[in-house]
């Protein structure tokens, strides 16, 4: 029984060194981003001494984290309206009907899950830049790199595998009565899908929607590579690089920290809101980007 | 007759633009990544010239890809090694245990995986300052003299790096663990309880066996999904520094781009898509038994 009580409290301790290691950074981050400049230079655990609500004004006015914020939303948006308009009808057609290619083609896209983005982005970067100098020769200028359409259409096109794969999961376990009433009552194949079934996957398209959020508003290689021109439009990540290094450089921690809190604010609330969607759609997927 | 064909219009229709767009984004890069392995291209020009295995030739020589193959092979051996452990231990702890405040842990641990890994690097240069860090000056607290350990000096950065990929992971792990862990049928543990066996029995003769399925599959990720976090912390935390000891492939791959090498930067490529592959392919093989039903 002695035993058992040691193991018992040798469990709560070590959950308990994982959570403080966990929550105090994170905290420490957020307190931080309130705190003076001077206050930097002396105790670290120090509690800040007052609101110093600079340091986000300054993040998001002169280091530009505003607007980022603003090329980050646009992106992520973007991003997720072609996704869904993209996948949906695609997985639909993969997991309910038959027709030749049908194999080929989920072999594929199930072989793009092993593919990462970021092995990759050099050849995407180069095919980009290369139809850029191409588009240069005909109207005078290319728009295909620095253009926030094209980083999202990129974010949207290697998402479609992970995509595919859990909508379709979710279509083929659907009773196929489902779409004989809808034909029955006279409506055709594209009506049935966006009437009859799409509906019905209301929960699955929320995971791929929140888990599609999570990758594409903290992603920050690709858009580092193809968002390249300097002075040019960056999403919040990319801008927090930039700020960070700037900031260390010149010894201005409370603003570095305010753009800290800035990019992790919005996963943080989105994650607090739905966390148990989160978790439990994980081991539906179950693939990670 | 006339169904049939309006029903193939409906699927081309449905499936084209996912397809086209895999094709451009996806399958043809990928293809690229292999090609290009073979030829030189300048940074300026878009003339290829082949070279046939040249690029591999100088890699194999390149002290700097050595170090990253070495960073790569060390991150993904001790990374899945101890974050494997950890999860597995959290995730029995809170499903087996009977603990407070179960579910507050559980949301407390999956939070660094929905950070991106700019914000950790950020939070963990906070840890990791020499002079005001939170690692130092509380291993100064403790130890009543002043720290200053250089944590991300050439000797440590690499294994500050790991312990951010853990931190990173564990509670991504766990979850899945979790899952598969509370579908196991509490009578199989009671009966094993009336015979004797012990927790630590218990674990390895019931838990483990009966998520074998699932431990397979989650190896597999290890290696991918470690081989590409450990690019972005990289990238983010020391851009390879300092003097190249942290690089790793897609590091090094990716540095090399940036040098306008991009034959030989896609040689670098080719190798750790084999790699990444083979080492899965092997890790698969390796585990493979015969399921275990409940």
């Amino acid at each position: 029984m002695n035993s058992n009580k040691l193991f018992k409290t040798f469990v709560y301790v070590s959950l308990i060194l994982l959570a403080v290691s966990i929550i105090v950074p994170v905290a420490w981050v957020f307190l931080a981003s309130i705190k003076e400049n001077k206050e930097f230079y002396g105790n670290p655990w120090s509690l800040p001494q007052g609101f110093y609500f600079q340091n986000f004004l300054e993040a998001f006015k002169k280091a530009g984290m505003g607007q980022y914020m603003l090329n980050s939303i646009i992106v992520t948006v973007v991003a997720l309206i072609l996704l869904l308009i993209i996948a949906l009808p695609a997985a639909y057609c993969l997991a309910r009907f038959n027709f030749k290619g049908r194999n080929i083609l989920n072999t594929a896209f199930a072989a793009g899950l092993f593919v990462n983005v970021n092995y990759i982005v050099v050849p995407i970067f180069l095919m980009l830049k290369d139809g850029d100098s191409f588009l240069k020769n005909i109207f005078g200028k290319g728009f295909l790199l620095n253009n926030l359409f094209i980083l999202a259409l990129v974010y949207a096109s290697t998402a479609l595998p992970f995509t595919i794969y859990l909508l379709r999961s979710y279509f083929v376990a659907l009773p196929h009565e489902f779409e004989e009433a809808g034909y029955i009552d006279g409506a055709g194949y594209f009506s049935t899908m966006v009437k009859i079934i799409f509906p019905m996957a209301r929960p699955s398209i929320i995971t791929v929607i929140l888990f599609n959020f999570l990758s594409f508003w903290n992603e920050y290689i690709v858009s580092l590579t193809l968002l390249s021109a300097a002075g040019g439009r960056k999403t919040l990540p990319v801008g927090l690089i930039n700020l960070m290094q700037g900031q260390q450089a010149k010894a201005q921690y409370g603003v570095m920290y305010a753009g800290l809190v800035l990019v992790m604010l919005p996963t943080l609330i989105l994650y607090i809101l739905v966390q148990k969607k989160l978790t439990e759609g994980m081991t539906v997927g179950g693939v990670k980007g | 007759m006339n169904k049939r064909k309006r029903q193939n219009i409906f699927i081309a229709l449905c499936l084209a633009p996912a397809t086209i767009l895999f094709l451009i984004f996806m399958v043809s890069p990928t293809v690229d990544v292999f090609r290009m392995s073979f030829f030189e291209r300048g940074a300026y020009s878009k003339t290829e010239n082949y070279v046939g295995l040249q690029n591999f030739g100088v890699l194999l020589k390149d002290t700097r890809f050595i170090v990253a193959c070495q960073n790569t092979i060390f991150l993904i051996v001790v990374v899945t090694v101890v974050t494997f452990a950890l999860a597995l231990f959290f995730a029995a702890c809170l499903t087996r245990e009977k603990v407070k405040g179960n579910n507050f842990f559980r949301i407390v641990f999956y939070i660094p995986n929905i950070l991106s890994v700019v914000v950790i690097s950020g939070v963990f240069s906070a840890i990791y300052d020499t002079k005001n860090g939170l690692l130092n000056s509380l291993a100064s607290v403790f130890s009543g003299k002043t720290v200053s350990v250089l944590w991300k000096s050439e000797e440590l950065v690499v294994i500050s790096v790991a312990i951010a990929l853990v931190w990173q992971a564990i509670g991504y792990y766990m979850v899945m663990y979790m899952a598969s862990m509370s579908s196991i049928p509490e009578s199989l543990y009671e009966s094993a309880g009336l015979d004797g066996a012990g927790k630590m029995v218990q674990f390895f003769k019931i838990t483990i066996p009966l998520i074998w399925t699932n431990i397979r599959t989650t190896l597999t990720f290890f290696i991918i999904s470690t081989i590409n976090m450990a690019f972005l912390f990289v990238k983010a935390m020391t851009s390879g520094g300092p003097n190249g000891s942290s690089e790793v492939v897609l590091s090094f791959m990716y540095s090399q781009k940036d040098a306008g090498l991009y034959g030989y930067s896609m040689a670098a490529g080719v190798v750790i898509f084999i790699f990444s592959f083979a080492l899965s392919a092997l890790v698969n093989k390796a585990t493979k038994r015969e399921t275990l039903q409940y």
